[in-house]
């Protein structure tokens, strides 16, 4: 299984930062085409993305490009080099609805069949930034065979929800969150929390990974890439989960050596789940 | 008249040459008048100083450094002299920095022909690397420079030795006056060589003056000026808790290193430098030690004020300090009774008869380039442009345990690790890790401990496979061309000649 | 491809360089940079073969290198030349 725990934002005019952002080791970095490239200079992040994406420096993580929306004069041109840059991932912003959706997943197939890539090798995410996004959240997860995951904005969403962030548990997130993760749950896909601003304030920023990781998300979208040892380190089990999980694990090999159907720890029976767990307890601790 | 003393008088006396006794103070006048026994080293000005210190043309003059970019005592030394006409002088500064750009002037015109530093940035080590003087600039090592004191090769004349304060016998300090700088460790050699030592001060106090880290027996004049040094640049580029993320990276591994280098037990001893990512491995050190229950029996080194907190907290049973990187260090050094004002004989002097940095277990040092066999440039640019220090780098590297050298792996187009450093300044066989951004290597020659960092699932590879990785992201470099012309000579700690720098073409 | 009007693509941050392309009858390129004396050679190449790429036999190229990647001075030199050539429509296979 793929981890996602960091997806760390790179802007897509910042040559410094596409030349050096592999070495912080994100599960998944994105190249940013959307807010964080000024009008005037998005053809020439455009390109300086379409390079980086070929960089063999880049073939070993995950990439996503978040590409501006459909109904810009620019979101189709950056689907082009991100789907002809041989980019994993396309993030579309401020996703409100599955046509959406669709309508980009016609896009991607049409760009796969021009450039030779094999068809629905180009995956994608959508990120919930308004209310009528939350609302349609199982809707947006399920568009496409190609999602991957749905990703929490806040900024935007808390415009539109006539409120702002707070600092203990956010209760002005609170649905949004547990709207997107359920709606990732139940299509079998990830979920990213929101970023977090103030790349000042690490001890904040821990508090809001402990948030997420308790109600459930993968991980979260990270504007700093100082934050992704921050979050990995948060994500690693304990080390009485490992040995627990590595104990989970011993006895289901031991079952199915004896050709017992049933696997059974401490005389407790072992679920499936509880199995599917301790291989992620695993993961995780191998990748922390 | 007839007296015991009458045999002086006889050529073949057993008392020789001796004098009789003709009065209290026949042979010390100074000593009569009060206003010469206690004030006679008051000078009111340079110029009167450099008059009443005998310095001739063709003489060496020497400063320290502890006042760092913040100096306003060499420049206006120099502007003086050159004022007063002296030509042909020989420069010996513990360090030179961007701040005496100035110097550039002086050189042209000849009052400066020599040179000898262990560091020099901005416009004149450029000047020089270019050509600018007819003899090569030489560069030393913290600890080297005492051994060329001791050895003769280097002969002060004259020491210009900027203070915080002092009194009128010159009993002086760096930590107790307006403006404090820290420890005078280097200044405390030039006090002790020197053929004549001049202390610039910004306060004259009451005597005695204590602690008197340079004392009143090596003084012969004190002028007070208005100011010596600007407090606001004494920590420039030194002391900064960095937010950058590839420096916390970089020295996240540095700290996972020294954790599980053999060396992390109760008692270890430690030297972190004053780079970026040596000062936050400093902080990330503390975790560290706290989750283990171990501490330090001392810090060596320049001292930064991470240092300082680690031993405020306990965690730093004692700091020694030739140097203090910013106000947090420098106000350590005057509050605490386990925190030691060192001299650079005590720190670094390889024939010193005891220096601190042969009980040191683990160091971090950073590096302009390293190469395939560990050996570490700090001195040249990849462009053959001098532009660094050497410091204590090679003492330390030469005396610690375990020599881990910090830097990231390409600096925007530069390598750091390479096939050959453009100049050698410690032997790779000083140096055991390499710890960059994308990787850690260890020296061949200690494979125990490259088998405890695997052990701890640290990222290490081969030298070759770091080297390897930073030129698939920035191409192979061109070699320079030099031309035969040497423009610097770098010198190793006992004195011997490591590498030479040459002049590049073009 | 050509260059018709004068363009400016890239900046003079660390890592980064600054493209500006302008009409000329013949081709001419001008490179300064940071690290000239180890990469002016390739700097060069990259710079000659992304203009062969998108076929432009004349203009005025001058670089300002501050330590770029290659992969950063091909985009930046794409850039300058598309904006300089007022071109719209992008051929991606020649730009790769």
């Amino acid at each position: 299984m793929k981890l996602r725990r960091s997806m760390l934002f790179v802007p897509g005019d910042n040559a410094a930062m596409l030349s050096t952002s592999f070495i912080y080791k994100p599960d998944s970095i994105m190249f940013d085409l959307e807010d964080a490239v000024s009008p005037r200079e998005k053809d020439s992040a455009r390109l300086l993305v379409f390079q980086a994406l070929q960089h063999p420096v880049y073939r070993d993580i995950e990439t996503v490009v978040r590409i501006n929306s459909l109904s810009t004069e620019f979101g189709r041109k950056d689907l082009e080099a991100a789907i002809r840059g041989g980019a994993n991932v396309v993030r579309l912003p401020k996703t409100e609805s599955p046509e959406a959706i669709r309508e980009l997943d016609t896009h991607v197939t049409r760009i796969e069949i021009a450039c030779g890539r094999p068809v629905g090798d180009t995956k994608l995410m959508a990120a919930i930034e308004s209310a009528s996004g939350v609302v349609n959240a199982v809707a947006i997860a399920t568009a496409s065979p190609r999602m991957i995951a749905i990703a929490m904005a806040g900024f935007d969403y808390l415009v539109d929800m006539h409120t702002r962030r707070s600092d203990d548990w956010q209760p002005e997130l609170f649905y949004a969150r547990a709207a997107v993760l359920h709606a990732a749950r139940a299509a079998h896909i990830d979920a990213f929390d929101v970023v977090y601003g103030n790349v000042n304030d690490d001890e904040g920023f821990m508090r809001e990974v402990k948030i997420a990781k308790q109600l459930g998300f993968n991980g979260k979208s990270l504007i700093h890439p100082k934050q992704v040892y921050l979050l990995h380190r948060a994500y690693a089990p304990t080390q009485d989960e490992v040995d627990h999980a590595r104990r989970v694990i011993a006895a289901a090999e031991e079952a199915l050596r004896n050709g017992l159907g049933v696997v059974s720890l401490d005389g407790k029976m072992i679920d499936p789940p509880v199995l599917k767990e301790a291989e992620m307890t695993l993961q995780l601790a191998e990748a922390a | 008249m007839t007296s015991s003393l009458t045999p002086l008088q006889s050529p073949d006396s057993v008392l020789g040459q001796s004098q009789p006794f003709t009065g209290a103070t026949a042979q010390t006048p100074y000593l009569d008048a009060v206003d010469t026994k206690l004030h006679r080293k008051l000078c009111g000005s340079i110029e009167e100083a450099i008059e009443r210190s005998g310095l001739k043309d063709g003489m060496t003059i020497s400063f320290h450094h502890a006042f760092r970019e913040g100096d306003k005592v060499v420049n206006r030394v120099v502007d003086t002299l050159a004022r007063l006409g002296f030509k042909n002088l020989t420069l010996a500064s513990s360090s030179l920095l961007s701040c005496h750009d100035p110097l550039v002037d002086h050189v042209k015109s000849g009052v400066i022909t020599q040179i000898y530093t262990s560091g020099m940035r901005g416009k004149l080590a450029e000047a020089i690397s270019n050509g600018l003087m007819a003899r090569p600039v030489q560069v030393h090592s913290h600890g080297g420079r005492v051994h060329l004191l001791q050895t003769g090769e280097l002969q002060i004349d004259v020491a210009f030795l900027a203070v915080a304060c002092c009194d009128e016998f010159g009993n002086a300090n760096g930590t107790h006056g307006r403006l404090n700088c820290g420890s005078l460790g280097y200044a405390k050699v030039d006090a002790q060589f020197a053929r004549q030592v001049v202390v610039l001060t910004e306060e004259v106090v009451d005597f005695p003056n204590h602690p008197a880290s340079i004392s009143q027996d090596r003084v012969d004049w004190i002028v007070k000026l208005d100011e010596v040094g600007d407090p606001s640049k004494i920590s420039a580029g030194a002391a900064r808790v960095t937010n950058n993320a590839r420096e916390l990276l970089i020295a996240r591994n540095a700290t996972d290193v020294i954790e599980h280098s053999g060396y992390f037990v109760d008692g270890f001893s430690m030297q972190t430098g004053s780079g970026a990512a040596a000062t936050a491995a400093t902080r990330f050190l503390e975790e560290r030690m706290t989750r283990r229950g171990i501490k330090a029996s001392f810090a060596l080194g320049g001292v930064t004020g991470g240092i300082a907190d680690l031993h405020k907290k306990g965690l730093i049973k004692t700091v020694v300090d030739v140097q203090s990187f910013d106000q947090d260090a420098a106000e350590s050094l005057r509050t605490s009774s386990g925190h030691l004002e060192i001299s650079a004989n005590e720190y670094a002097n390889p024939t010193s008869k005891a220096a601190y940095v042969d009980r040191v277990n683990m160091v971090i040092l950073s590096a302009l380039e390293i190469d395939l066999d560990f050996n570490v440039n700090v001195i040249t640019g990849s462009d053959g442009v001098m532009r660094g220090a050497s410091g204590g780098h090679c003492d330390v590297a030469a005396a610690a345990d375990l020599t881990i050298i910090v830097a990231p792996l390409v600096r925007s187009r530069i390598p750091t690790v390479v096939r050959r450093v453009t100049t050698r300044l410690t032997p790779g066989e000083s140096v055991d890790v390499v710890v960059t951004d994308q990787g850690i290597a260890v020296n061949r020659n200690r494979p125990e401990v490259e088998q405890r960092l695997r052990d701890a699932r640290l990222p290490v590879m081969t030298i070759e496979e770091l080297h390897e990785r930073a030129v698939t992201l920035t191409g192979e470099p061109e070699p320079l061309e030099f031309t035969d012309r040497i423009v610097g000579v770098v010198r190793y700690r006992d004195g011997s000649v490591i590498d030479v720098v040459r002049q590049v073409k073009g | 491809m050509k260059i018709v009007k004068e363009a400016i693509a890239g900046t003079l941050e660390s890592s980064d360089l600054l493209v500006k392309v302008a009409p000329s009858d013949t081709r001419e390129i001008v490179i300064k940079s940071e690290v000239f004396k180890q990469f002016g050679k390739q700097i060069a190449r990259v710079v000659e073969e992304t203009l062969d790429q998108l076929s432009v036999k004349a203009g005025s190229v001058v670089i300002e290198d501050k330590g770029a990647l290659d992969c950063v001075i091909r985009a930046r030199v794409q850039a300058a030349t598309l904006r300089g050539s007022g071109s719209e429509d992008l051929d991606w296979r020649r730009l790769s």
